[in-house]
């Protein structure tokens, strides 16, 4: 199970609250290029575990390996500080409301780290921003503040600026659940694209149209465990549990 | 006797020079006191408590203390153990720091008010807690009160006047020392009132300006 050459790798991941556990022993390989989807309902632990592969939400126990390299390595404050800083470099992430810094554009919000942590100069930092805002097609809007932009705009303005640090792997945690239904569309094909240029991704979301079409593998988790895993034309279409399958049936009728 | 505000021209060097020193102490002492109310409400809020204890003792007698025994202690008291600072540096100081610490309890709510969503999202691009807070968190909570500071910059140009105690010539003074001269103390001190009014209209002008120029970015 423990193959070396696995991109990023979850290892028997436990997360407790106290006496809550939220995450109990989930194990994940993650293969490079692979898209991932975690569905399940909330408070299943799905952003949880998201945000424990960066270290947002620390494990209680369990390992957690990008390339090669244990994220969460137990270290000295001060070392371990200076360990999970280039980590999260490395580790893209985007939130379901965005976060983008509203006292910068568009462009200082691309910019900000590669500058500071990478050392770029201005002139490079301006390449970098235009790059990556074309990517997502917010070009025209480089100077434009969060204030001034919508919520998919917002989206796929963080979505550049997790991009400028060109990372190995990057997490969406339910990156379209904030916005109106019509500006979902704009977001997604710009995940598409990543998809296609074979960005590594776990992604956390609630729609499963999506995840169907873009995903090499979709979880499904409840409680606190993985419940049932596989492509998602099993997971979806023929899951075997029927946990799986009540879960999915209640959403679709919500959804519709 | 009447008004007789021809007393005015023979003495206006006097009282203009006055209002130069008043401009000269509130600029300076604004400065000191917003950049000194940014630390000190970073230094309350995360430093460690060693540094953090001392600081709340020093921030309760900034803020429990009359401001004109403060300007006393700084200008007359500090000489006792050797340092003798000149009138102008010792109302700077006071005024300064009197108006840092009521700036860091502004910065300071507001610094707690600012979403966590964006220290994480400063952490996750790969900043450290240090770098997050001087480039994320701070320039919001500071932009979220711009408006109350500069109140307390209005405040602060008023007391101005008691620095003319420790014998800084200000328009305060100026005006006491015209009126010393010619025995007119109502000419002068509304001429003296007058100035006030206009130095406070240019700061309420700048102020704006500011708040104008961040309103996208909030």
């Amino acid at each position: 199970m423990t193959d070396r050459t696995t991109y990023v790798q979850i290892r028997h991941a436990q997360k407790a609250f106290g006496t809550l556990e939220v995450l109990k022993d989930i194990s994940l390989n993650v293969e490079r290029g692979q898209i991932v989807a975690i569905i399940g309902p909330s408070g299943s632990g799905k952003s949880t575990l998201l945000r424990a592969i960066n270290d947002l939400d620390p494990l209680t126990s369990g390992e957690i390996w990008l390339d090669g390299v244990q994220v969460n390595k137990s270290l000295p404050f001060r070392q371990y500080e200076k360990h999970i800083n280039e980590m999260r470099q490395q580790i893209g992430m985007v939130f379901q409301h965005f976060n983008l810094f509203p006292h910068m554009t568009a462009r200082g919000n691309v910019t900000m780290a590669p500058k500071m942590l990478k050392g770029l100069s201005d002139k490079e930092a301006d390449a970098l921003a235009e790059e990556q805002l074309d990517k997502v097609g917010m070009l025209e809007r480089i100077d434009y503040y969060p204030s001034q932009l919508s919520g998919g705009q917002k989206q796929r303005v963080a979505i550049a600026r997790a991009l400028a640090m060109k990372p190995k792997l990057m997490l969406f945690d339910e990156a379209t659940s904030a916005l109106d239904p019509e500006l979902v569309d704009e977001v997604n094909q710009v995940m598409k694209k990543l998809a296609e240029e074979h960005m590594t991704m776990i992604i956390v979301t609630h729609e499963m149209d999506f995840a169907a079409a873009v995903c090499d593998r979709v979880l499904f988790m409840d409680q606190g465990v993985v419940v049932e895993e596989g492509p998602p034309s099993v997971v979806f279409k023929n899951p075997e549990k029927e946990r799986t399958r009540a879960f999915l049936r209640k959403h679709l009728e919500t959804a519709s | 006797m009447g008004l007789d505000f021809s007393v005015i021209p023979g003495y206006i060097d006097i009282v203009l020079l006055g209002c130069l020193w008043t401009i000269a102490i509130t600029v300076a002492a604004a400065l000191l006191s917003f950049f000194g109310g940014i630390f000190f409400a970073v230094i309350a809020l995360y430093a460690p408590a060693i540094i953090r204890l001392p600081f709340r003792l020093f921030e309760w007698v900034f803020m429990g203390t009359p401001l004109l025994l403060q300007l006393f202690l700084i200008y007359f008291g500090l000489v006792q153990i050797g340092v003798d600072l000149p009138a102008f540096v010792a109302g700077v100081i006071g005024l300064g720091l009197h108006f840092a610490v009521y700036n860091s309890e502004l910065i300071q709510t507001a610094i707690l008010s600012v979403d966590k969503g964006q220290m994480e999202a400063a952490r996750t691009v790969g900043l450290s807690r240090g770098q997050a807070l001087r480039k994320v968190v701070v320039p919001q909570a500071v932009r979220a009160v711009i408006p109350p500071i500069g109140n307390n910059m209005i405040a602060l140009l008023k007391d101005s006047a008691l620095v003319s105690v420790i014998g800084v010539s200000e328009l305060t003074l100026s005006a006491q020392r015209a009126i010393g001269a010619t025995y007119r103390p109502f000419e002068f001190y509304i001429l003296a009132a007058a100035f006030y009014y206009v130095i406070n209209l240019c700061m309420e002008w700048v102020q704006r300006r500011i708040e104008r120029r961040i309103a996208l970015s909030r």
